[in-house]
């Protein structure tokens, strides 16, 4: 429990807005919807420098992988070429705290589609 | 007092505690959290379990008299003195001891001698917890576990022996060491030590038994210790190893667990096909299973107190019913298996002195299980405090450990029992209010969350030199207020700096004396140990 | 080029014509994230990897950036297409400048 105490994994306020900013980039302020992607991350990190996360959306060109909570909220952008197998990819993050992942993926289409998931970060210790 | 005389008339057998009407075609054997317990104990159930969220309420988080109400059990009878904690210290004096892994194995003779075939599946927790077993790196624990055959075996506090001296010991295992979520952290690949199932032949049925190790282990416990590996819940896994043990055939599919309660519950109500979750970790001893859709969990308790027995009749590929047995294990009830008795012997002889020697005495019960502190923490805080000359002390919520009556020697063996770790150093350190906060915030988050794949690992951490207040039903960030320094009456100031004393840090290179030696002296110069109750925590929000 | 730096993938060294396969690879880089201080409270300058890419026979599978929030030896894992026998071609591309190759080719 306590015994982890010496390890500062201090929740850290999101730069919410600055995560947004990023977004709008991306999407060139265009709507957004909620179902077309897939990212699957585990609920607790084993290690909050180490967190794998895997995004997955048919038919993207790219998806836009943030981390909201981070000092700056950028992580990845995977761009598909025409050999892609899926357009899937996985990786492994850093996360400053608890916080929530976000994904959005530009479909073929040209629309958008976003996803998101809440990654605790803890000290950890305890064990029964 | 009145319920322990009743209760020392009533006389208890052996037959009677072995009895089972024969059912169905397989017989399930089930020991778990046994934490190197080889030889009989005390051990008190938990007085506070609280559950939040859909678990509110319901078992495992119910304990004392509406345990007892909610399954029938009489005051004062074996299965009050066995699975509640009330008036504990005389039914101890009149029922004895319980665990001994000699009579572990006599009861699973019995069962065998019923049906030959039946499964004997340990659900880990196994190699961990006393002074023998980190004197000889858990070698006491295989050689007393190999005598009992079992057939399969999943794992938590293994891996504290570092991956090294895991994969020694899995080598050369006569049994499946099973994890399906146990993986390569660097190519996040199924690790090849460890294989996701094992399938038997039993009965004539096609059983398939599927591992589940300890999710988080590298959270709550030193990931440094084995950083080859990665872990989690992986239940989309999980739910393709059903798939594939279906469709290579398996009539009954068993995961063997050591998940916890409440998150096997919520994997069972995810993960469709499983038919039964042998459930570890959380070390509740449950008399009934607990039904998820078409699942059913069983909960065997912790320190070889209890050996759950489950008969399953499988036809057709479906299991049709099952009918099963909480044995508590009453070790002047059960006679010791000659064969396993003497293996024990041989594993402690070596050390007889050593875990004999009497450190001193204690004139009140001495405890651990429970979410908040139990009395051994409260000696072991008071340990640290005053020899480590700090304000504060912290000591980890785990769960296993056996008690100490009122009136009983401590020995050396006693105080292993409660602390042996690999990584028992005390540290003494300067934290601020604010930081000591948030540790406790964490923690609170560990454990009552109400989503339980977001509870990591153990109880809360137990806190000596200061009070506080926690509100279970409020999320992280906002349940722990109030708190106070003990010795002064004053608020914590946040930006104020205390030395704290703890003990079990997951951070590598943790400097300080073994904590099992800072209770041993401390415990000399008291010589008789009296613990004042203890009130520093309010629990609100219930 | 900054020291061990070393790639390694994980490619089937047969596939059929047309097959779908899992590539995974890693790169031994620290991801130096320009957001840590040493000892005497001084920025570490940023110092990452940036860019990864793989193609297979001159045609692009996957072309990443990568941010600082990527960890310690960047580990990707991703689908390829299969057309025909070849060779996949990856490239990790340094803040400093430095360029890392690896090649893996694959039957069919
Ligand atoms: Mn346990
Ligand atoms: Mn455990």
């Amino acid at each position: 429990g306590a015994g982890a105490a010496l390890m500062t994994v201090l929740p850290f306020r999101a730069s919410a807005a600055a995560a947004e900013d990023v977004i709008n980039e991306f999407t060139g302020g265009a709507a957004v919807a909620d179902a077309g992607i897939d990212l699957t991350a585990p609920e607790i990190a084993e290690n909050g420098n180490t967190v794998p996360v895997s995004v997955s959306a048919e038919g993207a060109t790219s998806i836009l992988l943030l981390a909201t909570g981070n000092p700056t909220p950028g992580v990845a952008t995977f761009n598909f070429g025409p050999l892609a197998g899926a357009q899937s990819a996985s990786t492994r993050i850093r996360l400053a705290g608890t916080q929530d992942v976000v994904a959005i993926a530009k479909l073929a289409d040209g629309s958008f589609a976003r996803a998101s998931k809440t990654v605790k970060v803890t000290i950890g210790g305890c064990g029964g | 007092g009145n319920w322990a005389r009743l209760a020392a008339q009533q006389s208890l057998t052996q037959d009677q505690l072995l009895q089972f009407d024969t059912f169905g075609n397989v017989s399930l054997i089930h020991v778990t959290d046994i934490h190197a317990q080889m030889v009989p104990i005390y051990f008190r159930e938990p007085e506070v379990n609280i559950g939040v969220g859909d678990n509110k309420g319901h078992v495992p988080h119910i304990t004392g008299a509406d345990f007892r109400k909610a399954y029938g059990i009489a005051d004062g009878s074996p299965s009050h003195y066995a699975l509640t904690y009330n008036d504990f210290s005389s039914l101890a004096q009149a029922y004895g001891r319980v665990g001994g892994l000699d009579r572990v194995s006599t009861v699973i003779n019995a069962i065998r001698a019923d049906r030959p075939d039946a499964l004997l599946l340990d659900g880990g927790d196994t190699w961990h917890g006393s002074y023998t077993c980190y004197k000889t790196q858990g070698q006491d624990m295989v050689n007393v576990m190999n005598g009992l055959n079992p057939d399969a075996m999943t794992f938590h506090w293994e891996f504290t022996l570092g991956s090294e001296r895991v994969q020694e010991i899995v080598e050369n295992l006569p049994f499946a060491a099973l994890g399906q979520n146990i993986f390569d952290a660097e190519w996040d690949e199924p690790a090849e030590l460890f294989p996701p199932y094992k399938f038997f032949e039993r009965g004539g049925v096609k059983i398939a038994v599927i591992g589940q190790a300890f999710p988080y282990m590298p959270i709550a416990n030193p990931r440094w210790m084995f950083p080859e590996y990665s872990f989690g819940i992986r239940d989309e896994n999980m739910q393709a190893m059903v798939d594939e043990v279906r469709a290579q055939g398996a009539e009954l599919v068993v995961c063997l667990s050591h998940n916890g309660f409440d998150v096997d519950k919520k994997m069972a109500s995810k993960v469709t096909g499983i038919d039964v979750i042998l459930s570890g970790h959380t070390h509740d001893a449950l008399p009934e299973p607990v039904l998820v859709g078409e699942t059913i969990i069983i909960a065997s308790g912790s320190n070889g107190k209890f050996v759950s027995r489950v008969d399953l009749d499988v036809r057709d590929g479906r299991m049709m019913g099952f009918r099963h047995k909480l044995i508590p294990i009453f070790s002047d009830v059960i006679e010791p298996d000659a064969k396993i008795a003497s293996l024990i012997e041989e594993q402690r002889a070596p050390f007889k002195a050593e875990l004999e020697e009497v450190i001193g005495q204690t004139d009140s019960l001495l405890y651990r299980r429970g979410n908040f502190n139990g009395s051994w923490d409260d000696l072991i805080c008071d340990a640290l405090i005053s020899e480590r000359e700090a304000d504060i002390a912290m000591s980890p919520g785990v769960r296993w450990g056996p008690s100490i009556l009122p009136g009983q020697d401590i020995t050396r063996e006693d105080i292993f029992n409660v602390t042996s770790m690999t990584y028992g150093e005390a540290y003494r350190s300067e934290m601020t209010g604010e930081f000591i906060k948030v540790i406790l915030e964490d923690v609170a988050d560990n454990i009552f969350n109400p989503d339980p794949y977001y509870q990591q690992g153990g109880d809360m951490v137990r806190i000596g030199g200061m009070g506080y207040r926690v509100d279970v039903s409020k999320p992280q960030g906002e349940r722990i207020s109030d708190m106070t320094l003990l010795k002064t009456g004053e608020a914590i100031d946040p930006s104020k700096t205390y030395i704290v004393a703890g003990w079990a840090s997951v951070n590598e290179g943790t400097e300080g004396p073994q904590i099992w030696d800072v209770v041993e002296s401390h415990i000399r110069k008291q010589g008789t140990i009296t613990l004042e109750p203890n009130n520093s925590v309010e629990v609100a929000g219930i | 080029m900054a020291s061990g730096v070393k790639p390694r993938v994980k490619v089937p060294k047969k596939a059929a014509a047309g097959d779908v396969i899992t590539i995974k690879s890693l790169i031994s880089h620290k991801m130096e994230s320009g957001q840590r201080k040493d000892g005497s409270g001084n920025l570490i300058p940023r110092s990452i990897i940036n860019r990864f890419t793989c193609d297979f026979n001159g045609q692009n599978v996957i072309d990443v950036t990568l941010e600082p929030a990527i960890s310690t030896n960047p580990y990707f894992e991703f689908e390829a297409q299969v057309p025909e026998a070849g060779e996949f071609k990856f490239t990790w591309y340094d803040d400093d400048g430095d360029v890392y190759e690896e090649t893996k080719s694959i039957a069919v």
